[in-house]
């Protein structure tokens, strides 16, 4: 009696091991944080000896989307897995509520106030003063808006709300 | 087109008129990049540019997939002429000025909003997805073009004669955005899209709102300048922004990266 058929290899890795892998791929655009700090990663999963990543991009036409895909597939490569399938989630449609607790908290340490449903940044993210004010509701990427600190004057990213 | 129109026909042509307005569009704010008033501008152009292209790589792909024979987004982006294209001609005029540029940006957003709005609950999975992505970024394009249309229009004395005047240049193009036809009867009766003439009422209201808060009259005429969305006839300006937009199929047919 054979058993060979879908038998996984025992060196396959978990699920698990593979999202702390993910956890360590920097997105391209804003290194401090991971994907998945991002809540970009909606998905991981082995099918047969096939591993299905699903991904959903953050705005439509965000160009970091190609260097995503290749950032994920080069750091699961380099842990030895070759087969692997990256799937594009649209629905439902990316949201920063996604966006890890460790993620919020990089990005205002590197000086990117994070998303608040109030629509605009709580605090300036060098000196914490809530005396901040709006120069672009567009800023250096598409996920940014540009605003300024009134009182230490440091202009600042804020990661938009959506 | 003929009376006999499939249902697959019908969504062709939907996808073709949604992807085309936003490739269009898209294409339209581009030619902004690096020549906008002020470098803020100039970024949020660039930046609502990028999204409408995006939208259009949903769209023309699924357009693609309907229509079979292993096409693409990018083979009907760059591979059709003037009269394949399905966007409202609105779209396609040039910018001329940053006011008239923003005014159609604001038209177009305030009927974009609305047509999102009720694709989110189209009976097609595929197209309720890419409504629900697309209408989260077109509510921050209409919240700044919005924005933008009333602080110029109730501006200084300059700044609204440039936005009355794109506004009565514009207003002949609006029509277009509610007219009707056998595909759209098609998709209402798959419960697929709303019938444009339903979205006029919110729009009008949307607009009027806006546009009061603005000081701007808005014209009396209800002349519509028509035939983009069905392609029986194009301004003379579409067929110049291809040549910029396609040159490099053209010049190079099949290049790749
Ligand atoms: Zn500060």
């Amino acid at each position: 009696m054979s058993q060979v058929t879908t038998q996984p290899s025992v060196e396959q890795p978990s699920v698990d091991q593979i999202w702390e892998w993910l956890d360590a791929v920097p997105d391209p655009e804003i290194p401090v944080i991971s994907l998945v700090d991002l809540g970009i990663i909606r998905g991981v999963e082995w099918q047969g000896d096939t591993l299905v990543v699903a991904v959903t991009p953050t705005y439509s036409g965000c160009p970091a989307t190609a260097i995503i895909n290749l950032d994920i597939e080069t750091a699961l490569r380099d842990h030895g897995l070759d087969k692997i399938r990256l799937e594009t989630k649209i629905a439902p449609a990316w949201t920063t509520d996604w966006m890890s607790e460790k993620g919020r908290a990089k990005l205002e340490e590197y000086g990117i106030a994070p998303p608040q449903a109030a629509g605009g940044p709580e605090r300036c993210p060098n000196c914490h003063s809530k005396n901040v004010t709006r120069v672009s509701q567009f800023g250096s990427t598409p996920c940014k808006a540009h605003w300024r600190c009134q009182d230490c004057l440091e202009p600042f990213d804020y990661f938009k709300c959506i | 087109m003929a009376a006999t129109l499939t249902k697959d026909e019908a969504l062709f042509q939907f996808l073709l008129r949604m992807g085309d307005n936003t490739l269009i569009l898209g294409h339209r704010v581009s030619e902004w990049c690096g020549h906008a008033p002020v470098l803020e501008e100039d970024i949020a152009l660039a930046n609502t540019a990028l999204d409408l292209i995006g939208q259009t790589q949903m769209w023309l792909g699924l357009a693609a997939e309907v229509q079979g024979d292993e096409k693409s987004a990018d083979d009907l982006a760059f591979l059709r002429d003037v009269w394949d294209f399905r966007n409202v001609l609105l779209v396609e005029v040039p910018n001329e000025d940053f006011g008239r540029t923003l005014m159609r940006q604001f038209l177009f957003d305030a009927w974009h909003s609305i047509q999102l709005g009720h694709l989110m609950t189209s009976s097609d999975d595929r197209i309720a997805a890419i409504a629900a992505k697309a209408s989260k970024e077109v509510a921050y394009h209409l919240e700044r073009s919005a924005d933008t249309v009333v602080g110029l229009g109730d501006g200084t004395a300059e700044s609204h004669g440039f936005m009355q005047a794109a506004l009565d240049y514009l207003w002949p193009y609006v029509g277009e955005m509610f007219s009707s036809d056998d595909v759209d009867a098609a998709m209402v009766k798959a419960g697929i899209a709303p019938d444009p003439a339903s979205l006029r009422a919110d729009f009008d209201a949307l607009v009027g709102r806006v546009l009061a808060d603005a000081t701007l009259n808005i014209p009396e005429s209800t002349f519509a300048h028509k035939g983009g969305r069905t392609g029986a006839m194009h301004t003379e300006h579409l067929g110049h922004l291809l040549t910029h937009m396609q040159w490099l199929q053209r010049a190079y047919p099949g290049a790749n990266w």
